[in-house]
């Protein structure tokens, strides 16, 4: 049987519709169950205590939002300058031999590699022979570790779509290496980099498992890098697995939906104001 | 007057593929200098050899002599930074950086350390005065080099290119991706320019190289056929093949 290319294009319009449309209820319906059935718990109390403890889940999560903002605070200052040092590297000096090839490739395999094997990676060095125990500190060395590859693909992706004209425009008006990069390359790829960072940010705020095994699960409110800490994702864990406190389990859940779609549109917001500052309006 | 550019036997290899064939040739000072050939012949290779563009290439080599004002461009410790402030580029599609009018024009100043206000704005006036643009933008400074029109995106280039000051100008098909009348506007450019400037154009127009230049060359796969006064090229032909092409029998 022959069909036309009419029929084709209908049935393509309509697969790709439903598919659409799958994507996008999935992802109200799971907001919506963990918004409505944990909206009731939260309340002022639940939000500026810190966790009791005990087999009910008593308490709030306030120390929990304090240990995810550290985590993602610190994990983000050091894995920045890394991974756009490493894609700016990679993009701009490396040279394209053998051993850059086998790097890639390297790094490429790296991003696949599960998370808790990077959380027993970082239990064994940052906790126990760097002596840095369970701490906020080796919790963000250990996520760096995780994220770095990914934040380094992402990043020198857009700094190679940096059109060539623009390198050999800023090279021609007798600009370095190094200012074309700093000057041209970077600034015109940092939509990109910021997509990478949100993407990073979102990753630090929403890992479990390694957290787990280099924070600890102290839910004392943090002082500082060094004290432990239990961040909003392993508190989801602790109340679903530890307790029968569903319900709290689920009001922290939306707490941390709610917390990373403000990180992203933060982050988004200054990105625009900071593009349209060194482009100019269109 | 001895010439601005001398070339003598330059060889351009890309890898084991070679470009350019012997081309000796001389530019004049003040003058403006056409490039014309079919696509490939490697007349935009030789423009770009002229301020070491081609360094940038993977595998990239040129044997021969490229002097300007008498110094070997090519020797050892030359300066490549230098010699690309000393000799600007307008590139065949317009490039504007994605920043504004202003920060576009002053780009050059600033890379070469200029950071006093009040002389930057001089500079992008005076520039985008020569570049025939400063009526049309000098209200809206701040606005996007990307928001201009493909001609004046093209004058903004050109006016990037004036802001440092340079000697030469190469230009690669500036017209190629603009309109008749951007066309136009840019020829009369280049007509004013060429009192301060040496140009160099590369254009696949051979009306262009007629109407706008004072010498044309002609290449053909990556020798120089023919060099001399545009007049006597595009007239009085020497060589068979640049009469076959001049009259359109090819390319």
């Amino acid at each position: 049987m022959r069909v036309s290319p009419r029929t084709t294009e209908k049935l393509a319009f309509g697969a790709i519709w439903t598919s659409g449309a799958i994507a996008v209820l999935v992802l109200l319906f799971l907001i919506g169950y963990v918004v409505v059935r944990g909206a009731p718990e939260i309340s002022p109390e639940f939000l500026f205590t810190p966790p009791r403890g005990g087999l009910g889940g008593e308490g709030g999560i306030s120390s929990c939002i304090v240990s995810t903002l550290w985590i993602v605070v610190v994990t983000m200052l050091l894995l920045t300058p890394l991974g756009l040092g490493a894609a700016i590297y990679m993009a701009e000096y490396a040279p394209e031999n053998r051993l850059i090839g086998f790097i890639r490739y390297s790094v490429e395999l790296l991003a696949g590699v599960p998370s808790i094997v990077f959380g027993l990676f970082g239990y064994a060095v940052f906790v126990t022979v760097m002596s840095l125990h369970f701490s906020i500190l080796s919790g963000a060395l250990t996520l760096v570790c995780l994220l770095l590859p990914f934040l380094t693909r992402t990043a020198e992706e857009a700094l190679r779509a940096v059109p060539r004209a623009q390198r050999e425009a800023a090279l021609a008006l007798g600009a370095t290496k190094w200012q074309v990069v700093t000057r041209v390359v970077v600034p015109a790829a940092m939509p990109g980099i910021i997509t990478g960072v949100i993407l990073c940010i979102g990753r630090t705020v929403s890992e479990s498992a390694p957290l787990f095994v280099t924070m600890g699960g102290s839910s004392g409110m943090p002082d500082g890098i060094m004290s432990p800490g239990r961040t909003l994702a392993v508190h989801v864990f602790y109340l679903a697995m530890e307790t029968n406190a569903l319900e709290k389990a689920l009001a922290t859940g939306a707490v941390l939906v709610v917390l990373i779609l403000v990180t992203n549109l933060l982050t988004n917001w200054i990105s625009t104001r900071l593009q349209a500052r060194m482009m100019g309006a269109r | 007057m001895d010439p601005k550019i001398t070339t003598r036997n330059v060889d351009f290899f890309y890898g084991s593929v070679q470009a350019l064939r012997g081309v000796t040739l001389d530019v004049r000072e003040h003058s403006i200098t056409a490039l014309i050939g079919p696509s490939g012949c490697g007349k935009s290779t030789f423009l770009r050899s002229l301020n070491r563009m081609n360094d940038t290439i993977h595998g990239a080599r040129l044997e021969g002599d490229v002097h300007i004002d008498g110094t070997d461009i090519y020797r050892d410790g030359v300066d490549v930074v230098e010699l690309r402030k000393r000799v600007g580029m307008v590139f065949q599609q317009p490039n504007p950086f994605p920043k504004t009018i202003y920060e576009n024009v002053v780009f050059g100043p600033r890379v070469l350390g200029e950071t006093d206000r009040t002389r930057l704005d001089h500079i992008a006036e005076t520039s985008l005065k020569a570049a025939g643009l400063w009526d049309e933008v000098k209200d809206e400074l701040r606005k996007s080099g990307l928001a201009l029109s493909g001609g004046q995106q093209q004058r903004l280039c050109i006016a990037r290119a004036l802001a440092v000051e340079p000697e030469v100008i190469l230009m690669d098909e500036p017209c190629s991706a603009l309109d008749p009348l951007s066309t136009l506007r840019i020829e009369e450019l280049m007509q004013v320019l060429k009192k301060d400037y040496t140009i160099v154009i590369v254009t696949h127009n051979m009306q262009q190289a007629a109407r706008a230049s004072d010498w044309t060359g002609f290449f053909l796969m990556g020798e120089l056929i023919e060099y001399g006064v545009t007049a006597e090229i595009f007239s009085r032909p020497t060589d068979k093949r640049t009469e076959d092409y001049i009259t359109g029998r090819f390319g």
